[in-house]
């Protein structure tokens, strides 16, 4: 039982979120890509740069964290949701008089669902962020396609990889943790729902901007 | 049997329950009622553990509830079944998943066995047939005795029903209280049943407690509700002028059965 509700969750988060971290991921790079390119207009700074800094940009911040943002957003306010509707039909009460561990078999594979698919998540955005780096750059004329090639290619650091999944773990037990905890120990009506719901994806996004400042203080 | 010893819960400084000292029998159909507000869910919510009390004690056949540890509280609840008052049935899941629910998570048994015990208990409560169906797609009776299988699909020794008959009309919620009464005795479960149904208390009341105010106010069977002189009793259960009038033609056929 618990293994199926923990790859049922991992199809939901990780399934589920896919389009939506497809979509903002091909953007990040895209804007990213364009915005370095206008502010290198002027400079002696080589063109080829643009790919190396949309490449470290996306891996090291943009794919982990504004990913965990919006997979808070998405997953931890349904998490939320999910948990607090059912404490409120006495779904949880239910399953604690069978006997059941209710943290163990709700919360639990939440977390290690989340755990294990985000950062698989982060992985696909970080990658396709630099896809989208290179169609809105290339096409468009700002650089050309050995440039980017080039750009991308350039002073990599194995070790911003390791920091990517290292930021992608520790921001999805945060969201799914912070939002499990607002559903299970939710009190009251509809708006305690709401609120709970809330709480879940703002105290989510507190804390993931807090441990990104303290991952970079750490790692870097 | 249940026994309470001395039950008392408090929140905050409201005190809910005052000293509840009661015995719950086995095989018998045990109605705890009173009126809104004297503390009956709690004293249920209590007696499963939901809630811990401030001071007291539960005795399970000799075990002290609240002392068991948290390993040992969650094995003598599988010894539990209960029937929430709104069913509490898994909306996600079909009428068969939510009775075999227990039976995935408590039991080694084949898939064939689980289909075969939980045909067997919605044949009990007369279901057969609505095992695909979800809990949206069945009335609130149905969802009711979805319920009471859900329940008694792991042969509990204690059940408890939380206001089972609220939102029935009288004819279902008749049907759901036969239904606990047979299963009870079928079984020698020791039942619980939170209730404010005259139904329900005139029908299977077989052991009954009087909540008032936080304390009992009356304990007894069925069958001396009529001839009780407890003024408590008698304001709750014959409210209206309609129920006064009945219960004086009761006892008036009483008496002249008695004299003939």
């Amino acid at each position: 039982m618990y293994y199926r509700e923990t790859t049922r969750q991992m199809n939901d988060i990780g399934v589920g979120s896919l389009v939506i971290v497809v979509l903002i991921s091909i953007f990040i790079g895209a804007v990213t890509a364009v915005q370095f390119a206008y502010q290198l207009q002027e400079s002696f700074v080589p063109r080829y740069y643009i790919g190396y800094i949309v490449r470290d940009s996306t891996i090291i911040e943009l794919a982990p964290t504004i990913t965990c943002l919006v997979l808070a957003g998405k997953v931890g306010s349904n998490l939320a949701a999910e948990l607090g509707g059912m404490r409120q039909k006495e779904h949880i009460d239910a399953m604690e008089i069978m006997g059941v561990n209710t943290a163990g078999y709700l919360v639990l594979p939440k977390i290690i669902a989340a755990v294990v698919v985000i950062p698989m998540l982060v992985a696909i955005a970080a990658f396709l962020s630099i896809v989208g780096g290179y169609i809105a750059a290339v096409p468009t004329g700002l650089l050309s396609d050995s440039e980017y090639i080039l750009g991308v290619r350039s002073f990599f650091l194995p070790n911003n990889i390791n920091l990517m999944f290292t930021k992608a773990i520790v921001f999805a037990f945060l969201l799914t943790s912070v939002s499990c905890y607002q559903g299970y120990f939710v009190k009251g009506g509809s708006i305690e729902l709401g609120k709970a719901s809330t709480n879940a994806v703002v105290f989510s996004d507190i804390l993931i901007l807090l441990f990104d400042y303290l991952i970079a203080a750490v790692f870097t | 049997m249940i026994r309470t010893e001395n039950l008392k819960k408090k929140f905050n400084e409201q005190e809910v329950l005052k000293g509840i000292s009661a015995e719950f029998l086995d095989g018998r159909t045990n109605l705890i009622i009173g009126r809104s507000g004297a503390g009956k869910t709690v004293l249920l919510k209590l007696l499963v553990g939901l809630f811990g009390p401030t001071d007291g004690k539960v005795f399970y056949d000799d075990v002290d509830f609240f002392a068991l540890n948290r390993r040992d509280m969650r094995a003598m609840r599988m010894k539990v079944g209960m029937l929430f008052q709104a069913s509490a049935l898994f909306d996600s899941l079909t009428v068969e998943e939510n009775v075999r629910f227990p039976l995935d998570m408590f039991t080694t048994m084949t898939a064939k066995e689980k289909l075969n015990r939980v045909n067997f208990c919605l044949e009990r409560v007369n279901l057969n047939g609505a095992n695909k169906k979800y809990p949206s797609e069945i009335s609130g009776g149905m969802q009711k005795r979805v319920g009471i299988a859900r329940a008694i699909v792991l042969n509990p020794a204690y059940l408890f029903c939380d206001e089972p008959n609220s939102g029935l009309d009288p004819k279902t919620a008749i049907v759901i209280d036969d239904l606990i009464h047979d299963i009870t005795v079928e079984n020698n479960i020791t039942t619980v049943i939170n209730t404010h149904d005259m139904n329900s208390v005139m029908g299977i009341g077989d052991n009954i407690v009087l909540l008032y105010e936080g304390s009992i106010a009356w304990n007894g069977s069925k069958d001396q509700v009529l001839s009780s002189d407890n003024e408590i009793l008698k304001d709750f259960i014959f409210a209206s002028p309609f129920l006064q009038d009945l219960r004086e033609a009761a006892l008036a056929r009483e008496r002249r059965s008695g004299e003939g």
